[in-house]
């Protein structure tokens, strides 16, 4: 049986980008404001899910044709190798620098190290939930 | 600060991470992994030599002071585990690289022993209650993902008694914790040790350090080991090996720390239900150890039998039962290391895990045969050999103390630890030989000798006992003077000198 399914394919067009804004949002904001690495990669993921759920899964990896866990390797490997970085100016492990920046479009912003290792965290959460929402929904043959 | 601190934990970790987009590249999982865990333990005997000058090394994480912040402490005895811990480690990895097979390389085995001794290290580090619960799940996470590598119905089975278990564990950790925090306010581990010592240890701190008992015990295996035989059995002899050596010790590890820094203000009760519970683990692990036919089980079941045997020094408390407990742990870690690679290797030669079904071992294999003469002789705690010194100070300990039960139990299960394994020499490496040269598996000198440097290791530590004596007699004067280490934590003018 054919489901009709065209209202939810045209409104996933447009919800995707605002929940992808969103969690864009919600990570950027993180280490100052409520959000961060951790929330932001789970509205990311969700948007990913949301595309998965509409379209089927070949479809959805003709567009975003990455090994998503390759992905969370790397967010792995950014969170931990940040953390690693400060060591090498003497600093503590875990150590965070800042400063502010005169960027063309957002004008005066503090950029910090810890933008990196929150990167390398919504990276790794993506990651391990596409995985797993894949895993589990494969068939076994 | 001392960043040194962190690469027992920093460089496994890392290098599993890399090693993770490398899976089809086996000789450079090989080369990275043995050089990761070779380093840690080059690193783990620099700390441990520097802490002899410079007193307890503290190492706050970005900066943020304690008892605010998250930070690794290294005092003697974490460093001889750490130190000890990868040794063990990067000889085990030798031993895989010759035994454990294409398909276990291809899903990432060499990664998850990277992890499991990043989480161990870190929880012999952590100087922080909630990070070494973090660490703690790191090492157990990477040991649900070896103990069913490979999914053999048998592997799936104990996995799932093993996973349940300590999830359970895990969520009475988490418990235990909440309330600590509730009862004294913090979770760094000298603050709280310096807050229960001002204000008592009242009834409440004490049924939360009894919650905490529960759950060290449960990973230790100390009386409530019931899952400990199944799921140690189950898995390849690298990666049993790997479990034996290190995954109890942390429990054992937890234990000691707790009881002696923390809780260390009502012995009559935290003391005396450890001394009851070890004692029940010494008889209920040589029972075990006995009553089995399959060499896997019975030497499971000697893992038991040292978590017991250790923890007796804990519930004797004196400095000197404590250095018998502290030998006794390096002493382990290298002699179940050694007893599971040998036990293992026979197994896989053979094909066989019964005692009933081999005999004459020795003529096939004399190498082997003496190897698993050495372990078994270094489990007995026959000099030259390292348990030796081990079992002497912990007696004297147990005499000094008084605890002449405890005393009794505790060198009673030697010898049961000598017939179980004497049993297992007597029946499969002596006798007629049953398997023809013709026929006979070849055993390669590559997957002998790990074994052989493992026999070389408790040697070692039995002859030099002298030259590790200055640490452990360190690690144990730190254990008893509690004061020296809430001092190095949470010392007030060092920290303005920063």
């Amino acid at each position: 049986m054919k489901i009709n399914d065209v209202i939810l394919r045209t409104v996933t067009k447009i919800v995707v980008f605002i929940i992808l804004t969103f969690g864009v949002e919600l990570f950027i904001s993180g280490h100052n404001d409520p959000g961060g690495g951790f929330s932001g990669g789970l509205v990311l993921a969700s948007a990913l899910l949301l595309l998965y759920m509409t379209y089927d899964i070949e479809t959805v990896h003709k567009g975003i044709p990455f090994d998503f866990k390759k992905i969370a390797g790397l967010g792995v490997f950014l969170a931990v190798a940040s953390s690693a970085v400060p060591m090498l100016f003497n600093n503590q492990f875990l150590n965070q620098a800042k400063g502010d920046f005169a960027l063309p479009v957002f004008g005066v912003t503090e950029l910090s190290m810890v933008l990196l290792f929150e990167a390398g965290v919504a990276l790794t959460v993506v990651g391990v939930v596409v995985t797993i929402l894949l895993t589990i929904s494969e068939d076994v043959s | 600060m001392t960043n040194a601190l962190v690469m027992p934990v920093l460089i496994p970790l890392l290098t599993a991470i890399v090693l993770t987009f490398f899976r089809n590249s086996f000789i450079l999982q090989r080369t990275l992994s043995f050089i990761a865990t070779a380093s840690s333990a080059g690193i783990g005997v620099y700390l441990l030599l520097r802490i002899q000058s410079e007193g307890i090394l503290r190492l706050d994480f970005g900066g943020w002071e304690p008892p605010y912040g998250i930070l690794f402490v290294g005092d003697s005895f974490a460093l001889l585990l750490v130190t000890a811990a990868a040794t063990v480690t990067s000889i085990i990895l030798l031993y895989a690289f010759s035994t454990i097979g294409e398909a276990f390389e291809k899903m990432y085995v060499y990664p998850f022993m990277l992890f499991l001794l990043a989480g161990v290290n870190g929880s012999f580090l952590t100087g922080d209650v909630f990070n070494l619960f973090v660490c703690f799940e790191v090492m157990l996470l990477a040991s649900y993902a070896l103990l069913i590598l490979g999914g053999r119905k048998v592997q799936l089975v104990e996995a799932f008694t093993y996973i349940t278990i300590n999830v359970l564990a895990s969520w009475f950790f988490l418990l235990a914790i909440a309330y600590l925090y509730g009862a004294t306010g913090t979770l760094n581990m000298a603050q709280l040790a310096e807050r229960v010592a001002e204000n008592g240890q009242g009834p409440v701190l004490t049924v939360i350090s009894l919650i905490f008992l529960l759950v060290f015990s449960l990973k230790a295996g100390l009386l409530l080991y019931f899952w400990l035989p199944g799921s140690y059995s189950a898995p390849p002899a690298a990666i049993a090996a790997l479990f034996g050596a290190l995954l109890t010790k942390v429990g054992i590890y937890a234990l000691i720390r707790m009881f002696t820094l923390v809780f260390h203000h009502s012995p009559e009760i935290t003391q005396s239900i450890i001394g009851i519970m070890a004692a029940l683990t010494l008889i209920g692990g040589s029972i075990g150890a006995l009553s089995s036919n399959d060499i896997r089980q019975i030497i499971a079941y000697n893992v038991v039998i040292a978590v017991g045997f250790i923890l007796v020094g804990l519930a004797a408390g004196n400095e000197l039962a404590l250095q018998g407990s502290i030998y006794y742990v390096l002493h382990d870690m290298v002699a179940k290391a050694m007893l599971f690679l040998a036990g293992g290797l026979m197994i896989s030669l053979t094909g066989k895990a019964k005692i009933g079904e081999l005999s004459g071992l020795i003529r096939n294999y004399p190498a082997l045969g003496w190897l698993f003469f050495i372990v078994m002789l270094s489990l007995t705690g026959i000099p030259p050999f390292s348990g030796f010194i081990g079992k002497v100070l912990l007696g004297e300990g147990l005499i000094e103390a008084d605890t002449y039960v405890l005393l009794t139990l505790a060198f009673l299960s030697s010898l049961f630890v000598l017939y179980s394994l004497l049993r297992v020499f007597l029946n499969c490496f002596m006798g007629e030989a049953i398997i023809g040269s013709e026929e006979q598996v070849v055993l390669k000198k590559r997957t002998l000798l790990p074994i052989v440097m493992l026999g070389i290791l408790t040697l070692a530590i039995g002859l030099g006992a002298d030259a590790i004596a200055p640490f452990v007699n360190d690690a144990a004067s730190t254990l008893v003077n509690p004061q020296t280490y809430i001092e190095a934590v949470l010392d007030k003018e060092a920290l303005l000198k920063q």
